[in-house]
């Protein structure tokens, strides 16, 4: 429980204060004041609170607030004639069901599940392990690992894209002669410039980048599962892997959650990977298309087309749309589901 | 079988997982950083191998640095970044303190507000925000993404600081105020220093999203006189492509600076993203 308030005693203390040095003629006898004319005495009008949330509110509503509702607004608009005009939904019907622009759409809106669908699958289960094992105890250069691991994460999108476009690029030779070294030799191919198999390969470069994430998030939740648990487990003779799955799993769903939903926003927001490695296109022929880079050449326009600013703020809203959907199941259903131990 | 072998063998098959993945992780990183400094003969002959005095050759940085405006790219990035994050701090740490530290009405409803956009990425925003960039003239400025980090890094820090604040007792701050301190000098010389390593913690949580940012520059300020490192070495790197020995160096030289900082501060940040941070 906060309080901003002094207990009685201060209070008192206080009012005394204020009074004998405000007024100097005051005497001690009446500090048996009634609430009301404290609370008068003592703030009249507390300007400071105004002054401390101010800058905060006003840059975060201006650039933030307002330019997201303003995006949303423009979902509705559309230049007809020259003029900007109010097309109620038919920004929305264009871009479901218009040839030109339905088939970008829902070809980004599949691949950005699958995007989200392998990071569920293959990011978060090797960030969960690799949390598993640090947290053993007694484990040797735990500190050491962590921070090697943890470092793709801190390199940007550009620099994480490129050295991966470099090693599995056939012409360096890097990745065939690195499978050659376990056999795997005759199963490389040029995978980011396959359409088959692109997205998926961007997807575990990304996966790659941000493994360490999870990986945080869930060795700060095992460190915080308190030793009596664990002791107790080993008691009745659950180790190894079925203290794993049966004590420590369980305790740890509510940060799972965590990093499913910080996965699922950052999914679906994604644009910078996509855009280092396969271009504004998104190449090869479309095959790695999200909609961070469909809400990017719509928007701003890429060689031959043109920018179109209420499309651009239409897309913008579906994602915005789906993120809050996301969200809301996250704080709503799962959230509410998860069952905790409070220790 | 003893248990002690059953316990060493164990250990070991945890160190194998452990080492494979680290090699995983480090390895792209090392291998640029070592083919940067070899000739171009070398790096494709022997990718793998160290640079030997035969194949050491800097012409990659040299190009870089010859071509590449990479002084001003790496000043805007600094720029940009150092003033968000001062930017963050203090007017996180203001409405945190606010809404921590007194009661008013609205003020749960004020939380939920600035803990919106810990969840909607600012970067939906995008259309209404260069529209109104371009109508005040701060397009291709280093404020307009100044102003747009700032927006973007306050949510976070504003949770993160406010569960912290709530920490720091309250008979210090009385007592301060029994002093005659003002509530302003309560804020800046008491409970500022305390919430240090919480401020700590969202500088690096604010660093590194701004840094490594390209949808904004690309957006906002791709000028010449205001790209920042991340946009100018994707910009560089483009237009070299063939030249491996400068795309190597470039992305090399990217890296530097992090690495630099990460080996530096890894504990504090590892400690601040494991502690109260994120529950």
């Amino acid at each position: 429980m906060r309080q901003d308030r002094p207990c009685d005693t201060l209070r008192i203390w206080r009012w005394i204060i204020e009074r004998t040095v405000n007024s100097g003629q005051e005497t001690m006898t009446d500090a048996t004041v009634s609430e009301a004319e404290f609370d008068v005495v003592r703030r009249p009008r507390r300007w400071h609170i105004a002054v401390f949330l101010l800058p905060a509110l006003v840059v975060y509503t201006a650039v933030m607030i307002l330019p997201l509702f303003e995006t949303l607004r423009l979902s509705f608009f559309n230049t007809v004639d020259g003029q900007p005009a109010f097309v109620g939904l038919s920004n929305f019907a264009t871009l479901f069901g218009n040839e030109r622009w339905a088939s970008d759409f829902w070809n980004a809106l599949k691949n950005n599940f699958i995007f989200f669908f392998i990071h569920m699958m293959v990011q978060n289960p090797i960030g969960i392990a690799l949390a598993a094992l640090l947290s053993l105890p007694k484990l040797r250069g735990a500190a050491f690992y962590r921070t090697a691991i943890f470092l793709p994460t801190l390199l940007s999108f550009v620099i994480v894209g490129f050295i991966w476009k470099l090693i599995l690029s056939p012409i360096w030779g890097v990745s065939p002669y690195l499978m050659d070294l376990v056999g795997l030799k005759s199963l490389f191919s040029p995978w980011l410039g396959r359409p088959g198999s692109a997205l998926i390969a961007v997807s575990l470069i990304s996966v790659w980048q941000y493994v360490g994430i999870p990986m945080m998030l869930i060795y700060a939740a095992l460190l915080n599962i308190p030793e009596e648990v664990i002791e107790a487990a080993e008691c009745d003779g659950i180790t190894g892997w079925a203290q794993f799955f049966k004590i420590k799993l369980p305790l740890i769903l509510p940060a799972i959650g965590i990093i499913s939903i910080l996965t699922f926003v950052g999914n679906f927001n994604a644009f910078d990977l996509v855009y280092t490695v396969q271009g504004a296109l998104a190449g090869p022929d479309g095959s790695t298309d999200i909609l961070g880079t469909l809400l990017y050449r719509t928007f701003f326009g890429f060689q031959l087309q043109l920018g179109d600013r209420s499309m651009g703020a239409t897309i913008a809203t579906v994602m915005f749309l789906i993120i809050l959907a996301g969200v809301s199941l996250y704080l709503f259903v799962i959230q509410r589901r998860i069952r905790r131990y409070q220790f | 079988m003893s248990k002690a072998r059953t316990s060493l063998s164990r250990t070991a098959i945890v160190h194998a997982a452990l080492i494979a993945y680290t090699l995983i992780a480090v390895f792209p990183v090392f291998l640029t950083i070592i083919n940067s400094m070899k000739n171009r003969n070398a790096i494709f002959r022997n990718p793998m191998q160290l640079p030997t005095p035969a194949t050491f050759d800097l012409v990659g940085y040299r190009t870089v640095l010859g071509q590449g405006d990479f002084a001003l790219y790496f000043q805007n990035s600094l720029i940009v970044t150092v003033v968000s994050i001062f930017l963050v701090l203090l007017f996180g740490a203001m409405a945190a303190f606010a809404l921590s530290e007194y009661r008013f009405r609205g003020n749960t409803l004020m939380g939920l507000y600035l803990a919106l956009g810990i969840m909607i990425p600012i970067r939906l925003g995008t259309v209404a925000i260069l529209q109104g960039m371009v109508a005040t003239g701060l397009v291709n400025t280093l404020t307009a993404l100044i102003l747009v980090y700032t927006a973007q890094g306050l949510p976070l820090a504003v949770f993160i600081l406010s569960e912290f604040m709530r920490t720091v007792s309250d008979d210090l701050k009385n007592a301060g105020r029994i002093d005659g301190l003002s509530e302003y000098s309560i804020f800046f010389r008491l409970v500022l220093p305390l919430v240090r390593p919480a401020m700590a913690t969202v500088a690096v949580f604010t660093m590194i999203p701004i840094w490594n940012d390209l949808w904004f520059p690309l957006i906002l300020a791709p000028g010449e006189a205001t790209k920042t490192v991340t946009l100018g070495s994707q910009i560089f790197i483009g237009q070299f492509v063939t030249n491996w020995n400068a795309v190597l160096a470039a992305l090399s030289l990217a890296i530097l600076p992090v690495l630099v900082l990460y080996l530096a501060f890894s504990r504090q940040l590892i400690r601040g993203i494991t502690s109260g941070a994120v529950k």
